[in-house]
């Protein structure tokens, strides 16, 4: 075979099909999303005697009746009826052998299709130490396709496989072993003729298989291609229904049953498990991971190693990262001529770019975590015992890691929910993760509580200022928990996806996987949310610094003419930000933000720390004129903070009120242009951060509104 | 006699007998026909999911989902 083939990989999921992928492709793969949607799209190529082919890695499925968005793009690709792309040359179907019966089910599919395809008998190894023999000969008898038993481990195995490609014969007709039982037949005959044909633009590949779907669903569910005479169309299926049921078969299992059955058969005579009912590892491993007791204490552990990983482990990288931006930008400074060019550069660039790659080794840590497991298994098990927990707040089992990841941050928290299957469950736990109190309240929450909590000991042991720390955190879980089981009832429920969901045996994972899906995701995030967090960088960069506005000599070591009470002394950069467009703004929005209990310096902190939270503390510092701000204390900030004179009304700036208002703001409001960015990536839409910043910040809004003024009237 | 296997306490092995409900397809699909052995592994704190092994894999099932699965006791 000398012409270039588009082979497609199809199987369920955990059955090795991604590591054969990667085996096949090397390292000449691309990972994209399918336009539109957040499924990911693996393409690749391989080299088979000379030839150029490409290599599709369809999404892992079950079943080509799907019933989620990746079962969906693996069929449409299938069929080629997803968008620029033609039906593959050859389909491998690649199945665990140690569980054949189920993973031929979607094979016999995929047979139907009328597509030449290759069965790919992997993991044949676990299969013999479970003590089940396979004849590959027999199979492919049986089935009529050509069956390749292999070991993805086996190099040799790799090799053999590309020779069976090239060797491939396409043209050979290869007539289906499996045939519908006559009713099922029938009533199969009576969709296509009398609805799929005259009515829809189905491609004829998929007419057998589209029958016996809306045989078995009733209707067209999901439906994705165009078709018209929808009454018409209702009637013939009810009649094909009829057909069955008279039969006395339920419409909804005929062609599952007809396809197990014809399993069976097959296989029955192809495979043999010398032993029965044997504890496997994975039972004697799970008896403990998935114990009532055991099973959360196992995972409160992992999720503390996770924790320590992305919150120390992670620091001196962020720190060298840090380091070598400061220092570049230094570099950058003192070597081109002074000017906006260099404050552009200086200010916004490159504090942009080191905004991005800082956001690197807690991503790449957690995700390490992640991978590794998935890659085990163990990740199912984490859902599993937690899902009773969560589904009464309605949010996925599989949303623990994410959220208690975005205690560290919401940038790798909200690209792990790629790990929850269901879009609904996985858009719900990504709009409720930023309230989760991320590393970078930390120094706004520090500074208020330093300055105007007292330290007053509480029951002995605890202080005031520990307390409010704990009661923060506290409070972003449970606005997290609430908002999910609010939305939970008005999300539109669209397509209801089971949760059955599959505990795959355990297994040492793939290191070359891991490390190959850990640089791929941070790769993703630096090129893709990157992109917009420079951007919006550099507008915030210039709203601080312009229009740009020289400090009268007068002023020097005066006091501000904005209030006389501002008891601090001039210098140009607290001028240049109090008179640029971030400045005015402040003042603009004072009246709106008053009722909060903020003034115009905390307005300014507001637009600013847009860009990191904690950017809030170093707004804080210029405007106070603070130079060598770098205190860990915040020691002179807060004296500045505690003394602040409102001069119209006498009063101090910031009360207590005030502090508690501020945090409560900060725990609540979408003050985060990176969470933007990722949820704009991750959700493939701006409709979701647009959401996500309006309800965020509207709840701040009221939420500070409540507090300061409860508080200041007491 | 007939059970739903959501009504089941504790763990033991069961044959199933049909399944009906809106997740029939998906739990026929994933091997969990009638006559077939299930075995009811282990159940999560709070009593549901279930962990149940069929046809030699394992697979957790949801509260809803188990009241689909009719079986023998």
């Amino acid at each position: 075979m000398k012409q270039p083939l588009t082979i497609a990989l199809a199987g369920n999921p955990n059955t090795g099909k991604s590591t054969l992928f990667n085996a096949l492709t090397g390292l000449r793969q691309k990972i994209a999303n399918y336009p539109g949607i957040t499924v990911e799209r693996k393409a690749g190529t391989t080299i088979i005697g000379g030839v150029l082919h490409k290599v599709i890695d369809l999404p892992g499925a079950y079943s080509l009746n799907y019933k989620k968005l990746d079962e969906r793009i693996a069929y449409e690709t299938l069929i080629g009826s997803y968008e620029h792309e033609d039906a593959p040359d050859l389909v491998l179907v690649v199945v665990d052998s140690s569980n054949l019966d189920r993973n031929l089910y979607l094979a016999t599919q995929i047979m139907d299709l009328n597509l030449p395809v290759m069965l790919v008998l992997n993991m044949t190894d676990v299969a013999k130490e479970r003590g089940i023999e396979i004849d590959p000969n027999v199979i492919a008898e049986n089935l009529g396709i050509p069956v390749f038993a292999m070991s993805a481990k086996n190099k040799g195995d790799i090799e053999e496989l590309k020779s069976l490609i090239s060797e491939f014969e396409m043209e050979v007709p290869r007539p289906l072993k499996w045939v519908p039982n006559p009713t099922l037949h029938e009533a199969i005959k009576l969709v296509i003729e009398e609805w799929i044909e005259p009515c829809t633009n189905i491609p004829e590949r998929a007419q057998n298989i589209e029958a016996l779907r809306l045989i078995s669903e009733g209707e067209f569910i999901g439906a994705f291609y165009k078709f018209e005479k929808a009454e018409l169309g209702k009637r013939v299926i009810a009649k094909a229904r009829g057909i069955i049921e008279q039969d006395g078969g339920n419409p909804m299992a005929a062609e599952v049953l007809r396809r197990y059955n014809f399993i069976g058969e097959a296989t029955s005579k192809g495979s043999v498990q010398t032993r029965q009912n044997e504890k496997t590892l994975t039972d004697k491993i799970d008896a403990v991971v998935t114990h009532k007791v055991f099973g959360p204490m196992i995972f409160t552990f992992v999720l503390l190693l996770m924790f320590q990983a992305i919150f120390s482990w992670a620091t001196p990288f962020m720190d060298m990262i840090d380091l070598l931006f400061v220092e570049g930008g230094n570099w950058v400074a003192n070597t081109l001529p002074p000017g906006m060019l260099n404050d552009l550069l200086v200010d916004g660039v490159i504090a942009g770019l080191g905004g991005v790659v800082i956001f690197l080794p807690q991503i790449v840590f957690l995700f390490f975590f992640i991978y590794v497991l998935e890659g085990t298994g163990y990740m199912a098990r984490a859902a599993f015992v937690m899902d009773g927990f969560m589904t009464k707040v309605g949010l996925h089992g599989r949303s623990v890691v994410p959220l208690m990841s975005g205690f560290a941050c919401a940038i790798p928290g909200i690209m792990a929910t790629r790990t929850i299957e269901n879009w609904r469950d996985r858009i719900i736990t990504i709009m409720v993760l930023p309230f989760m109190a991320c590393s970078a309240r930390l120094p706004v929450y520090a500074l208020m509580i330093a300055a105007f909590i007292p330290a007053t000991k509480v029951l002995g042991i605890f202080t005031l200022q520990g307390i409010t720390f704990f009661g923060l955190y506290i409070f972003g879980i449970v606005m997290a928990l609430v908002a999910a089981a609010v939305m939970k009832r008005f999300f539109p429920k669209g397509q209801e996806t089971p949760f059955i969901m599959e505990l795959p045996s355990y297994k040492m994972p793939k290191w070359s996987v891991v490390f190959h899906n850990v640089f791929e995701r941070g790769k993703v995030f630096i090129t893709e949310a990157g992109k917009i967090i420079v951007a919006i960088s550099i507008v915030l960069w210039f709203l601080a610094s312009f229009p740009k506005t020289e400090m009268p000599e007068a002023l020097n070591g005066d006091t501000t003419e904005y209030d006389s009470s501002f008891d601090i002394t001039e210098n140009p950069e607290s001028y240049q930000l109090r008179h640029s467009f971030a400045g005015k703004f402040g003042k603009i929005i004072e009246p709106a933000i008053e009722p909060l209990g903020f003034d115009w310096k905390i307005g300014i902190g507001l637009i600013t720390s847009f860009a990191a939270r904690e950017v809030m503390v170093g707004t804080l510092n210029t405007i106070y004129s603070i130079e060598e701000a770098d205190d860990a204390e915040n020691a002179t900030l807060k004296e500045k903070l505690r003394n602040d004179i409102n001069p119209e009304t006498g009063e101090h700036v910031y009360s207590i009120a005030t502090a508690i208002s501020l945090m409560i703001f900060f725990a609540l409001a979408m003050q985060c242009m990176s969470t933007i960015a990722i949820v704009r990536r991750e959700t493939n839409s701006w409709k979701w951060p647009t959401a996500m910043f309006v309800y965020m910040s509207a709840l701040a809004y009221i939420c500070s509104l409540i507090t300061y003024q409860i508080g200041s009237n007491l | 006699m007939a059970s739903f296997l959501a009504d089941i306490k504790g763990t033991g092995t069961y044959l199933v007998k049909d399944i009906n409900g809106p997740d029939t397809t998906r739990l026929l699909e994933m091997g969990i026909t009638p006559g077939i052995a299930i075995e009811v592994m282990r159940r999560a704190p709070l009593g549901f999911p279930i962990e149940i092994k069929v046809r030699g894999y394992l697979l957790s099932l949801r509260e809803s989902e188990a009241k689909c699965i009719e079986v023998q006791v």
